[in-house]
């Protein structure tokens, strides 16, 4: 009869209006019981750290008594900036956090933990928004460490050869929130098109696709095409991590590439939510 | 208390569930019947709101589950044990289905000391059997304490001593007036455990009654008798209009009782080494009832014998 007599102690404690922030804690509890979660944030930041060391060390060892005498000049063009976090970290951090943000959706999809879940919790809007709040959280986490870790390191090797900068230089912060923001956007992006998708192959693709190779056709020659690959993430990392940023023929602010952050972390929280609201589970 | 009203559920052109009409009652132990692909699985999908039905509604406790902000305290539900992360323990995947319903977290030691897994716990879901996932699904199920429980096929991957343990928890969850809606295959799984049976085949309603109604649907009872003076006896009892069937020495009669059979004998010195009534058995009525409607069965097995489309027949 331990169940009868726990009834009562279960509802009475119960009386419960639904909390919010009871699914975010539960979404909390899922992600740190996954050992893969760990890896891959793990790998990934390898990869970048591996990535933007690895191109200052470069520097630092190649360093030529040319450079020496235009350290000035090396700085002023931004190119410890550039060091900072470069464009190949950022294609891996924007990959695997895809990939890291979709799996939170489509491992759930193949192997139906994500019917257990939505017999627990009915509303099903409720838990994808708690899912995206939890994997903004982590992810954010994650690239502000990363970009941090990042800054600092790359700085301390160009450093050696007192080419490095502070994080009070003009640009630098940008260039460090602009990549640490990047992993959050990435991760989110994954996440709507696992909702939408489920299926785990074709997410992948689909994050590859949207991620990486559509803003590689979009190029700034063409006003439509300029406009549209704006409003992708990783030409808005590159408007807000490139110091040197000279304005073409369509020229855009950094108000922009912040809004285009915003508006894809909010679009795919939206797509996230209703792309469970009608259909079968 | 779940009452399905004309519920009826099609996947593109197929129809998986037609037409259902049942009341599912507080108190008692219901085993949910069908053949393979009657839609028993559909039809508790559309119960906890995962699947909509294409028409027709269904509600528990007067109030479709799918209007619940959180449902573990009102339905406690197995599906298919293999709805879980095997990359988690069981017991993280127990406290987060707590959490996101607010249970306490002691309750989740409670169930699962209730199912046996306590030492199991702290180990990967990945690497259990299927009987201990089946026990960390009932886990699940009970954890809110809920009034309405839902199983799918629950016994499967049990050893014995699980089945006889599971067939005691539903028994004692129906008699703290819970309502319990158990489904299968297989009809000896219900035979001691159901108080109520509902039997669907190709998605439409065959039967919904007590148990030992339905047991009284089977084949009508008959007697079978072994007698080293066979055909002097089959006289006998085709001359008081009996139906007799024989088997060398071994008659199995119809249309006569056991005392009258021994009646008789004695009175015409036939020596009997064998009297018995033989009861009608579920598992020949459910046969009978779900003929008509195996959709995925062998060839020659009973599908089409003249006394089960009778039967179906009746039950329409
Ligand atoms: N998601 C789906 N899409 C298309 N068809 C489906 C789907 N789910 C079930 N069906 C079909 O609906 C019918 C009923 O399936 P269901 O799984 O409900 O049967 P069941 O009674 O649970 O069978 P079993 O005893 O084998 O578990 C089957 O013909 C099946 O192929
Ligand atoms: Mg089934």
């Amino acid at each position: 009869m331990t169940t009868l007599a726990s009834l009562n102690a279960v509802t009475s404690s119960a009386g419960s209006r639904p909390r919010f922030r009871d699914l975010t804690a539960a979404e909390w509890i899922k992600t740190r019981s996954l050992r893969s979660t760990a890896i891959a944030y793990g790998v990934t930041a390898l990869a970048v750290l591996g990535f933007n060391l690895g191109v200052a060390y470069d520097t630092y060892t190649y360093w030529t008594t040319q450079a020496a005498a235009d350290r000035a000049q090396f700085i002023a063009d931004g190119i410890p900036l550039q060091h900072a976090f470069g464009s190949n970290a950022a294609v891996v951090m924007m990959l695997a956090l895809g990939a890291t943000g979709a799996l939170t959706v489509v491992g759930e999809y193949s192997t139906g933990t994500i019917r257990t879940t939505f017999a627990a919790v009915p509303a099903r809007g409720a838990v994808l928004a708690a899912k995206a709040a939890v994997l903004a959280a982590v992810s954010t986490v994650f690239g502000l460490l990363l970009a941090t870790a990042s800054f600092f390191g790359t700085q301390a090797i160009l450093g050696a050869r007192d080419a490095g900068i502070g994080i009070g230089h003009p640009g630098a912060l940008q260039v460090l929130l602009g990549s640490a923001l990047l992993a959050p956007v990435c991760a989110l992006a994954g996440f709507a098109l696992g909702a939408l998708i489920r299926q785990t192959a074709t997410t992948m693709i689909a994050t590859l696709v949207v991620l990486l190779i559509l803003p590689m056709f979009l190029t700034d020659g063409r006003y439509w095409s300029a406009l549209v690959g704006h409003a992708t993430p990783y030409k808005a990392w590159l408007r807000l991590a490139d110091p040197g940023y000279t304005a073409g023929e369509f020229p855009w602010t950094t108000a922009g590439a912040w809004t285009v952050y915003a508006m894809w972390a909010a679009a795919a929280v939206g797509v996230g939510m209703v792309a469970v609201r009608r259909r079968d589970q | 208390m779940i009452e399905a009203n004309e519920l009826t559920k099609r996947y593109g052109g197929k129809t998986a569930v037609h037409d259902l009409t049942f009341t599912v009652r507080p108190g008692r132990v219901t085993g949910f019947l069908g053949p393979n692909g009657a839609g028993k699985s559909t039809t508790l999908r559309m119960i906890l709101g995962l699947h909509a039905p294409t028409s027709g509604t269904v509600t528990v406790d007067g109030r479709p589950f799918a209007d619940r902000p959180r449902g573990l305290r009102h339905i406690g539900s197995l599906l298919d044990a293999h709805d879980v992360h095997g990359g988690r323990s069981g017991r993280a995947q127990l406290e987060a289905l707590a959490r996101s319903n607010r249970i306490p977290r002691s309750r989740v030691d409670e169930v699962l000391a209730e199912v046996g897994l306590t030492d199991a716990a702290r180990r990967r879901i990945g690497g259990y059997s299927l009987g201990m996932k089946q026990r960390l699904g009932i886990a699940s199920a009970l954890l809110g304490d809920p009034p309405v429980l839902l199983f799918d096929e629950p016994l499967n991957g049990l050893d014995p001593e699980g089945v006889r343990w599971v067939r005691g928890l539903f028994r004692r969850l129906a008699e703290e007036g819970r309502t319990v809606f158990v489904s299968s295959h297989l009809m000896s799984e219900m035979e001691n455990a159901a108080d109520d049976l509902i039997v669907i085949g190709r998605g439409a309603l065959l039967a919904a009654e007590p148990l030992t109604d339905f047991a009284a649907r089977g084949t009508r009872a008959h007697v079978t008798v072994r007698t080293p003076q066979a055909a002097e006896l089959i006289g006998l009892l085709t001359a008081v209009d009996a139906d007799v069937t024989s088997y060398g020495e071994r008659l199995e009669i119809t249309g006569a009782t056991a005392p009258e059979i021994a009646r008789i004998a004695l009175d015409h010195r036939i020596l009997l080494h064998h009297l018995a009534t033989e009861h009608a058995s579920l598992e020949r009525a459910f046969m009978e009832l779900t003929a008509d409607s195996v959709e995925y069965g062998a060839a020659g097995d009973l599908t089409g014998t003249p006394s089960a489309r009778d039967l179906v027949g009746e039950a329409r």
